[in-house]
């Protein structure tokens, strides 16, 4: 297929959607982590603030939530630092209200993963960590959080599926990921069939590859499946 | 923060409007799309190989691209070929309605072939072969026994689906049309209020999913009658 030199701009957009995927990864995984915590816990606050949290972001389009944060975040961040006595103009670039957008939407859902497999635990196994002499938290990143890892993969693998497609939303914010990039291209060369289907390809691949490190990961986690005991 | 509640007042019926072409949207795509995925199941629990293929990569290739790559593909991509743009299909092809509903119609029937096949291949067998032993050829079987049930166990995660396409259709907002996003959007660059308006925009995509919920909930319990009937109850 003639890229007609454009071969760089969609490599450079790439780029920035797989950047923009991991870094979104990373803050879903911590926000689904005390999501669920939250979720379990005894407080009546505490989960009604997460319930209330993956109700409402799990009802609205994706699209919705990346131009809620992208035009009114900043509008939100300011009005939480006047607060603090801060009241210079705050601006939020794309890169950060995109991340913040996917990461806010993949930790709604990872939050339902997280509870499911934390409920998979058997009660004995914070017993016994605890009757060990570790702390709380010392026996749920000791005992209890490889055990969830290992239940929560196949769920989390589908979670980052649909968080890599979501990445293409933010082009709409401006933000020069595999679609704006295309556009650019589209709009030198009038072939917009051409790049918007190498386009589509890119992320066929990307899903293709999280797929196969999913898969690996599985194995990885799991003695069962890996052939051990 | 001065916080403009006039402006959602005064622009709610604006959002309503966007939201019947919402509906219509998802109502619309959602018919072809079941239509489209029906046949798909079918090709895809066939025990042949090549006849599995084809489907397979249709359905491969719909759910593993964004929705707004396939929207610009079928929005902007036609137009790149001469023969398209001199045909009848092109007064057709050069709306953005119909592209929007062309896109989500063959994204949803990827989705929804999925469930069904997995739903065909959960009929317990000895259903079928009850069916075969009274002498039904495979065409009659197909329509009595296969669809039928396969609707019943599909329905639940079908219910989530229509969820996924109602968030979908908000990316129609990006080829021009003023669904609910899309007439946020425009209320935004006259007023300049965008958390109110996007806020407003979300309660009415909230209370569409919780409709939807509901509806689904009611023909579950319709549909799926068998599994909570009670012969001394309902004699």
């Amino acid at each position: 297929m003639d890229l007609q030199g454009f071969g760089h701009l969609l490599v450079s957009g790439t780029w920035l959607t797989i950047q923009l995927a991991l870094a979104s990864l990373f803050f879903g995984l911590i926000l689904g982590l005390m999501g669920a915590s939250a979720k379990l816990s005894d407080n009546k606050l505490a989960r009604g603030i997460a319930t209330g949290y993956t109700t409402l972001i799990r009802g609205i389009p994706e699209l919705l939530l990346v131009l809620t944060i992208y035009f009114g975040g900043a509008q939100l961040v300011m009005a939480v630092a006047s607060l603090f006595g801060y009241d210079e103009y705050i601006e939020i670039g794309p890169f950060i209200a995109g991340v913040a957008a996917l990461s806010i939407a993949f930790g709604a859902y990872a939050t339902e993963v997280f509870r499911m497999a934390l409920l998979e635990i058997p009660k004995g196994q914070w017993e016994s960590g605890l009757a060990c002499g570790m702390s709380p938290t010392k026996t749920f990143f000791r005992i209890i959080l490889p055990q969830v890892w290992r239940l929560a993969i196949p769920g989390l693998g589908n979670l980052f599926q649909v968080l890599l497609k979501d990445t293409a939303l933010v082009s709409v914010v401006g933000l020069n990921d595999i679609v704006r990039q295309s556009q650019v291209a589209i709009s030198a060369t009038k072939e917009p069939f051409t790049f918007f289907l190498v386009a589509a390809f890119i992320y066929l691949a990307l899903t293709a590859i999280a797929n196969t490190v999913t898969h690996m990961l599985e194995r990885a986690s799991n003695p069962v499946l890996r052939g051990g005991r | 923060m001065g916080w403009e509640w006039e402006v959602i007042f005064k622009y709610f019926p604006r959002l309503l409007e966007g939201a019947w072409l919402t509906l219509e949207l998802v109502v619309i795509s959602g018919l072809i799309g079941i239509a489209l995925s029906i046949p798909l199941a079918l090709l895809r629990t066939s025990s042949n190989n090549w006849v599995r293929a084809l489907p397979f990569a249709y359905i491969y290739f719909f759910r593993g691209t964004p929705l707004l790559v396939q929207i610009f593909l079928v929005y902007y991509g036609a137009s790149q070929f001469e023969v398209i743009r001199e045909s009848i299909l092109w007064p057709v092809l050069k709306e953005p309605y119909w592209c929007a509903i062309i896109a989500f119609s063959l994204n949803t029937a990827a989705y929804s072939a999925e469930l069904f096949r997995g739903a065909i291949q959960a009929i317990p067998n000895g259903e079928i072969e009850a069916a075969e032993s009274l002498g039904m050829s495979h065409a009659l079987l197909t329509r009595r026994i296969i669809l039928p049930r396969m609707f019943g166990i599909a329905l639940p995660g079908y219910g989530n689906e229509v969820i996924l396409m109602l968030k979908g259709s908000a990316l129609a907002s990006t080829i021009t049309l003023l669904d609910v996003t899309g007439m946020a959007r425009t209320v935004i660059a006259r007023t300049y209020t965008p958390l109110e308006m996007f806020l407003a925009a979300g309660v009415v995509y909230l209370l569409m999913s919780g409709i939807i919920i509901a509806l689904f909930r009611y023909m579950e319990s319709r549909f799926n009658r068998y599994q909570s009937y009670n012969p001394d109850r309902d004699a």
